[in-house]
């Protein structure tokens, strides 16, 4: 596609795990882009293969990972094909990653300057004094006030959310073209969560990083990604831009993952769920494998492979509902109201040709 | 710090006083007397050593005396060798056993920590086998078998030490081989396990991603937190060493206070094996000090109010 702007391009992407029970097909076929600049979030459940995906672009997938095909290619080269000391030099340089817990990842036997110190020393070859002079500035960029005084803390002398903004610290030191954020909000209580998302999207603007954004939490995906990918079950199913996916979803497991997020219209005492759980990856279903939980599942559904339907130039879905052949379906209640509004949002501010194509689609729902 | 200190140092004091007191009065509850196998004395002399050494006196005034003396340092006289101060027989012989201790304990520390840690760096490959069969055989064996081994092979055979006594370093090797066969085996046990959890951990997954080689992340990030468990262990492995250093010493013909201790206690020499008995348990107290101070330069999380902000 547009490779220029294009940082990253997972192509085909294949992953299996060799454990005691047979193979997993934990990452079957994903393919992506990530965009200079962009903050790209990647929803599913638990083991839909969010973190493994952004494990293998790292290079630290677990010893019994096996790369089963596919390319991630980075600066014209493909991460995949490197060996463990050449990915050291992209890690945490180019390509970084903040993690879940801030309460576990931080060395507690070593004094924070040090840890955001440490990948200037690793990869710019910095002196001690400068590496810390440019931790300092870091700390406060991160917004830890006396910075000069904290700097010789240790971990366990913060809050959470201090912790997590020392992580973040670590990761932008070194002001990577990639940062990865694997549920970086998920630990924290709801109002830290909200600075730390601020400070995140704050960063990203200052330094010009993209951001590959995992999590779970719909809530979280609306304020901060551009585009979104929704994987289930080692695939991803459907992606397109923000407002495309909250909005205009096509794929009945983005209606599920939509319909259990409460919003301030959700009425009712029960908040809705997706039935049943995710398919066994040791021996992944034939055809759609979210079929078993689909109650708008088709026969073909059992049988083939829904490859990805066109929406539009940005949004692809890949569920044999949009099958010109395919019989009308109407989504849930909530999903339309949805699509009313995303109507409205176009209307506002789109170019015509996007307005009959939503036309199109209410006319066939 | 200081108060700290002054806190611990107290503590030692009163453990010391306890620990007295219950083996003063368990060896009262012994049977048998310093004369029991002495069949050539007549009731008579029996009579006059006893007045001699103030035997024939109630146990609770035995205690006081006893008590006081202590205080002043004053541990007595040895019933065995005649006339010679406790304090002296021990201050003449503590040191062989210090230099064989300390050298075992330093020796099976370090390359427990080594054997330990190369396992599980090396997790599930030969080297960790390796590691882990040696731990397995050094922990089993007794160390007064091992003693018997090591005189066999590397004093008889191999002629490259001395079978026993006592006399410069060469002499020092055999035993000291012996006693640290067990905090060997014990460190690098726990040290594997340790290490193990800490490469597992997040903040090791966070090293990685920030481009650390695998060198710089033990170094940097596992050794130290891997540590801290260890310390715990110290305690206990000097315990190992004081009671494998009275066989040991034995074997071996060192003459240190493990042997001097053991003697005692076959002949009831009361104010040794009190004197004795002090003297370990002092050394213990000393050392778990040492490891709780040792604690608080590792983990900053359980350093004292005083000393960080």
């Amino acid at each position: 596609m547009e490779n220029d702007k294009n940082i990253l391009e997972v192509r085909n992407l294949k992953i299996n795990f060799n454990t005691y029970a047979g193979t997993v097909k934990a990452i079957r076929d994903v393919s992506f882009d990530l965009r200079k600049g962009e903050t790209l979030a990647i929803v599913g459940e638990s083991g839909s293969g969010k973190t493994v995906t952004t494990r293998s672009i790292m290079g630290l997938n677990s010893p019994n990972a096996v790369i089963d095909g596919g390319t991630i290619m980075f600066k014209n080269q493909d991460l995949l094909k490197k060996t463990r000391k050449q990915m050291d030099e992209i890690r945490g340089n180019d390509i970084a990653e903040i993690f879940q817990d801030p309460m576990t990842s931080l060395d507690p036997t070593m004094k924070i300057g040090k840890q955001i110190a440490e990948p200037l020393i690793i990869h710019k070859g910095m002196k001690r004094e400068k590496a810390y002079a440019q931790a300092l500035e870091m700390m406060k960029l991160v917004g830890i006030e006396n910075a000069e005084q904290r700097i010789n803390n240790y971990p366990h002398q913060f809050s959470g959310g201090m912790r997590q903004r020392i992580v973040i610290a670590i990761a932008l030191v070194n002001y990577p073209e990639i940062l990865i954020a694997d549920e970086p909000t998920t630990a924290l209580d709801v109002t830290i969560q909200a600075q730390i998302l601020d400070l995140m999207k704050e960063l990203q603007a200052k330094i010009n990083t993209s951001i590959i954004f995992i999590t779970h939490d719909l809530g979280v995906v609306a304020g901060m990604a551009d585009r979104v990918a929704v994987m289930y079950a080692g695939k991803i199913v459907e992606y397109g831009t923000v407002d495309e996916i909250f909005y205009n979803p096509k794929h009945p497991y983005t209606w599920g993952l939509l319909n259990s997020m409460p919003t301030m219209d959700t009425t009712g005492t029960e908040l809705p769920s997706i039935p049943g759980t995710p398919p066994d990856l040791l021996d992944p279903p034939k055809g759609d494998a979210f079929a078993a939980r689909n109650k708008y599942a088709l026969e073909i559904d059992t049988k083939q492979e829904p490859p990805f339907f066109k929406v539009s130039d940005t949004h692809y879905a890949a569920t044999w509902l949009l099958d010109p052949r395919a019989p009308k379906m109407t989504p849930p209640e909530q999903i339309i109201e949805r699509q009313k509004h995303y109507a409205k949002l176009t209307h506002k501010t789109i170019d015509q040709h996007k307005d009959t194509h939503v036309e199109e689609q209410e006319e066939q729902l | 710090m200081v108060k700290y200190l002054g806190k611990r140092i107290f503590y030692i004091i009163l453990t010391l006083f306890i620990v007295s007191t219950i083996t003063f009065f368990l060896m009262k509850f012994m049977p048998g007397t310093p004369l029991t196998n002495q069949a050539k004395l007549t009731p008579g002399q029996i009579h006059q050593i006893y007045k001699q050494y103030g035997l024939d006196k109630p146990v609770w005034q035995q205690y006081l005396v006893y008590l006081a003396g202590v205080v002043h340092g004053n541990f007595g006289i040895s019933f065995q060798f005649s006339n010679q101060a406790v304090s002296y027989l021990i201050g003449s012989r503590i040191g062989p056993s210090l230099i064989i201790g300390g050298q075992g304990m330093i020796l099976g520390v370090l390359v427990g920590l080594v054997l330990g840690s190369l396992g599980a760096v090396k997790a599930n490959t030969w080297i960790d086998t390796t590691s882990t069969i040696v731990s397995i055989l050094l922990v089993s064996i007794p160390s007064f078998v091992l003693a018997v081994l090591l005189q066999y092979y590397l004093g008889l055979k191999l002629k490259w030490f001395p079978i026993a006594d006592w006399g410069g370093f060469m002499y020092t090797v055999l035993p000291t081989l012996a006693l640290a066969a067990s905090p060997l085996a014990e460190t690098a046990r726990f040290m594997r396990t340790e290490m193990v959890d800490v490469l597992s951990s997040d903040y090791i997954e966070l090293a990685k991603a920030k481009g650390l080689g695998k060198v710089g992340i033990i170094y940097h990030h596992a050794l130290r937190n891997s540590l801290i468990p260890i310390i715990t262990i110290i305690g206990p492995l000097t315990v190992n060493i004081m009671t494998g250093s009275m066989v040991v010493e034995n074997i071996f013909s060192v003459p240190g206070i493990g042997e001097q201790f053991v003697k005692s206690v076959l002949t009831n020499d009361y104010p040794t094996i009190m004197g004795l008995t002090i003297v370990y348990c002092a050394m213990l107290c000393v050392v778990l000090l040492i490891t709780d101070i040792l604690y608080g330069l590792i983990d900053p999380r359980i350093r004292l109010s005083g000393n960080s902000n």
